[in-house]
């Protein structure tokens, strides 16, 4: 699993979908279903803090530092 | 071989002239000369450049609509169809509007065939527009910095979904450089790994302002973009080649980033959704698990041995009474007959009988004397009461 704090919103957002459809497929083992559950559970407030956090950042194409 | 008549021959030419597709509605751009503007309202001119002239007459009705004071040395742009006039031989531009290069109308021509053009390359197709991305990490924008188009911007995304990494790309939006600028402005951004979308945006001006979004070499940067690009230059109502050639085109700078990002608060919500979907999938997840453990665990216990164990026992406890009950009884029995003896023993006992006032008489050698043959007169006897001896001596016999 990565590192769910690195992520982007759009990832963790995504994550969080997929994990989701798991679920509600059903047939999981409980344990996975716990686990699948917690990993939601943090990408969810890693969204929440992606956007608690935000701030819009401006640069200059011709700047030289590459994101 | 055939003879014609001036006038036959003149028809003929002046068939041929009038049945061609391009010559009976032309633009045709020269400088004016010889205007003659005569007392019945026609005007009578030439249009000529470095290398031709040619013949041009503009009837009343049509010169009357002219708003553009046109003098001879005038560059201008005359639009009618070709033909003959045959009382003179000539053939001459029958002129229905003028107007001057450059002018509005001029403008509107070349952006009308441009976007021919450019349409007939299937360059603004449907199929060629990419996908604006849900969520932009780096958004592109190709603006002038200084513009109140560029602060517009940054408004809506800070307000929307200051999320998102800006690149600013600056170009001048107007003027004879800009779209040589912007199209620099574009590749610089597309050069970038990372940019998901790209916003070219200009605040509203007039159509000579907005020029610049008409360059043809322009549109066909903005639809070679590996980056989608959502164009929004001007107003509402302003339509330029680039908006065409754009990936998605909005009606204003501001809407055009609003196109560019998902808002902050319809995330939020959606956030909300997901994560209490999850709560209930989760939740409800368990509470199934529990039913299903609680009937597990019902019909472990229908089909346990603890259920045979229990019956042993009931037996067992069953048994053991039962067992207690007979003990009982016999011990009252034995009791019963123990007790019988024991009356019968005391029946039995010699004191008892001495206390019912029989005697044991012993002779001196303490034989019991049982008959009155065993004894003789005078004979001394021990007699035994129940309570003391006392001794006696036989009188007769």
């Amino acid at each position: 699993m990565n590192d769910i704090e690195k992520l982007s919103y759009e990832e963790a957002w995504r994550q969080l979908e997929s994990i989701i459809s798991e679920l509600e497929s059903g047939r999981l083992s409980l344990e996975k279903s716990v686990d699948l559950y917690e990993q939601g559970q943090r990408l969810s407030a890693r969204c929440q803090a992606l956007l608690e956090a935000a701030e819009l950042k401006i640069r200059r194409v011709d700047d030289d530092s590459q994101p | 071989m055939q003879t014609f008549s001036v006038w036959q021959i003149t028809r003929h030419i002046r068939g041929l002239l009038d049945e061609d597709a391009v010559l009976v509605n032309v633009w045709v751009q020269g400088e004016v000369s010889n205007l003659t503007k005569a007392a019945s309202g026609h005007w009578y001119f030439t249009i000529k450049d470095a290398k031709a002239q040619l013949r041009c007459v503009m009837f009343r009705s049509a010169a009357q609509t002219v708003r553009l004071k046109v003098k001879s040395g005038d560059e201008i742009l005359a639009q009618g169809r070709i033909s003959v006039y045959e009382a003179r031989g000539e053939y001459q531009l029958y002129v229905n509007h003028i107007e001057a290069v450059g002018g509005t109308g001029d403008l509107y021509r070349q952006f009308e065939a441009l976007k021919a053009k450019l349409k007939a390359e299937g360059l603004f197709d449907p199929s060629r527009k990419a996908p604006i991305p849900d969520f932009p990490q780096q958004i592109g924008i190709v603006t002038s910095p200084t513009a109140a188009a560029y602060q517009d911007i940054l408004n809506v995304l800070r307000r929307r979904f200051p999320l998102a990494k800006l690149i600013l790309s600056p170009a001048p939006v107007q003027g004879s450089e800009a779209a040589a600028q912007i199209v620099k402005a574009l590749q610089a951004l597309n050069r970038r790994a990372k940019v998901d979308v790209i916003i070219l945006a200009r605040g509203g001006g007039s159509m000579e302002d907005l020029w610049c979004f008409n360059d043809e070499g322009l549109a066909r940067a903005v639809a070679a973009s590996r980056i989608p690009v959502i164009s929004g230059i001007g107003h509402e109502t302003d339509f330029t080649i680039a908006d065409f050639a754009a990936d998605l085109r909005a009606p204003t700078p501001s809407a055009a980033a609003e196109l560019a990002t998902p808002n902050q608060e319809d995330l939020r919500m959606d956030l909300d959704r997901l994560t209490s979907q999850l709560d209930d999938l989760f939740a409800g997840g368990l509470a199934n698990q529990r039913q299903a453990l609680r009937q597990a665990r019902q019909a472990l216990a229908y089909a346990s041995p603890l259920k045979s164990i229990q019956q042993a026992k009931q037996q067992l406890r069953q048994g053991q009474s039962r067992l207690h009950r007979t003990i009982r009884q016999d011990m009252a029995r034995l009791d019963e007959i123990l007790t019988s003896r024991i009356r019968a023993l005391e029946a039995a006992n010699p004191a008892s009988i001495l206390a019912r006032g029989y005697a044991a008489v012993r002779d001196e050698a303490g034989h019991l004397i049982r008959s009155a043959s065993q004894v003789r007169r005078h004979q001394r006897l021990t007699v035994q009461l129940h309570d003391d001896r006392i001794r006696v001596k036989v009188e007769d016999q």
